[in-house]
């Protein structure tokens, strides 16, 4: 059996930076790559994420002519799911927190 | 083959011999370099014990395997985050053995609809969607190898050696948009 060590804390405030990076959702990318269709892309954000048609069209257009959109944000676990379900269907996703 | 065309529930699409086996034989490529990857992972008594597996940590060497399983974050190729790099070698260890699992088994569903000589194919929506994200390795795989760029011609010079392989690429290209379409209609 085992009791946690007593340690003596020194209590640091956190930084106003620190607050804000805790509390900045995540965000999930969509970067634009040569092979992926535009009408493949737009179907999966549709499919994925329960966007309308022209949601998803809009989106799908934003990476095309950006390079990249962000399409859903919010807690890291929901952001890191979406981003699991994106690979899925082979698009190229990654996930950041929001700057 | 004729462009597919959705029929209530079904998707229904048609194959002659020939495109059968390119479809078939690329698929089957595919899923045996995912096969091969997920061999890789490492084996451990705790992940026996919790049923919980992990994957490697590390992205493939292999550009191809590299597209079909991206990172979790965006890396600096020359200076990366060295805090999104230990992250992004978590999250990888975490999802990539289901990942893997999905991809695997959506080239299971083409390879028991595609007949080998070819002929009808009838798709149900969940068949038609795992034609759809295995069509779609299948052109990353190819797109990859063959170095394809936003604005590739429909034909490369003959003396390119990508050349004869870029029909197949454009072939596939509208398979899988003509699928999408019919799924959409």
């Amino acid at each position: 059996m085992t009791t946690p060590v007593e340690q003596e804390r020194t209590q640091v405030e956190p930084t106003g930076a620190e607050i804000a990076a805790e509390d900045r959702p995540w965000q999930t990318v969509v970067w634009n790559d040569p092979v992926n269709l535009m009408s493949y892309v737009t179907y999966v954000f549709q499919k994925l994420f329960g966007f309308s048609r022209d949601q998803a069209t809009k989106l799908m257009l934003d990476v095309h002519h950006k390079g990249k959109a962000i399409v859903t944000s919010g807690t890291k676990d929901k952001v890191e799911g979406d981003v699991a379900k994106l690979h899925a269907a082979g698009l190229w996703a990654t996930m950041q927190r929001a700057s | 083959m004729k462009r597919w065309i959705r029929d209530g529930d079904i998707v229904v699409g048609r194959l002659d011999r020939q495109e059968a086996a390119v479809v078939r034989g690329l698929v089957s490529q595919i899923q045996d370099m995912l096969m091969a990857r997920a061999e890789e992972a490492p084996q451990d008594e705790l992940a026996e014990l919790t049923g919980i597996r992990t994957g490697p940590s590390t992205a493939p060497d292999d550009p191809i395997l590299g597209r079909l399983l991206p990172d979790f974050h965006r890396l600096d190729p020359d200076a990366p985050d060295p805090a999104d790099v230990d992250s992004a070698a978590a999250l990888r260890s975490l999802h990539e053995p289901e990942l893997l699992e999905q991809k695997v088994s959506a080239c299971d569903v083409v390879l028991s609809t595609c007949a080998p000589d070819g002929g009808e194919i009838r798709l149900k929506i969940a068949e038609a969607e795992a034609w759809l994200s295995s069509l779609n390795d299948v052109r990353l795989a190819l797109g990859t190898a063959l170095d394809v760029t936003e604005d590739m011609p429909d034909e490369l010079p003959p003396e390119d050696p990508r050349s004869p392989h870029l029909g197949v690429y454009h072939w596939l290209t509208w398979v899988q948009d003509t699928l999408v379409e019919a799924m959409m209609a």
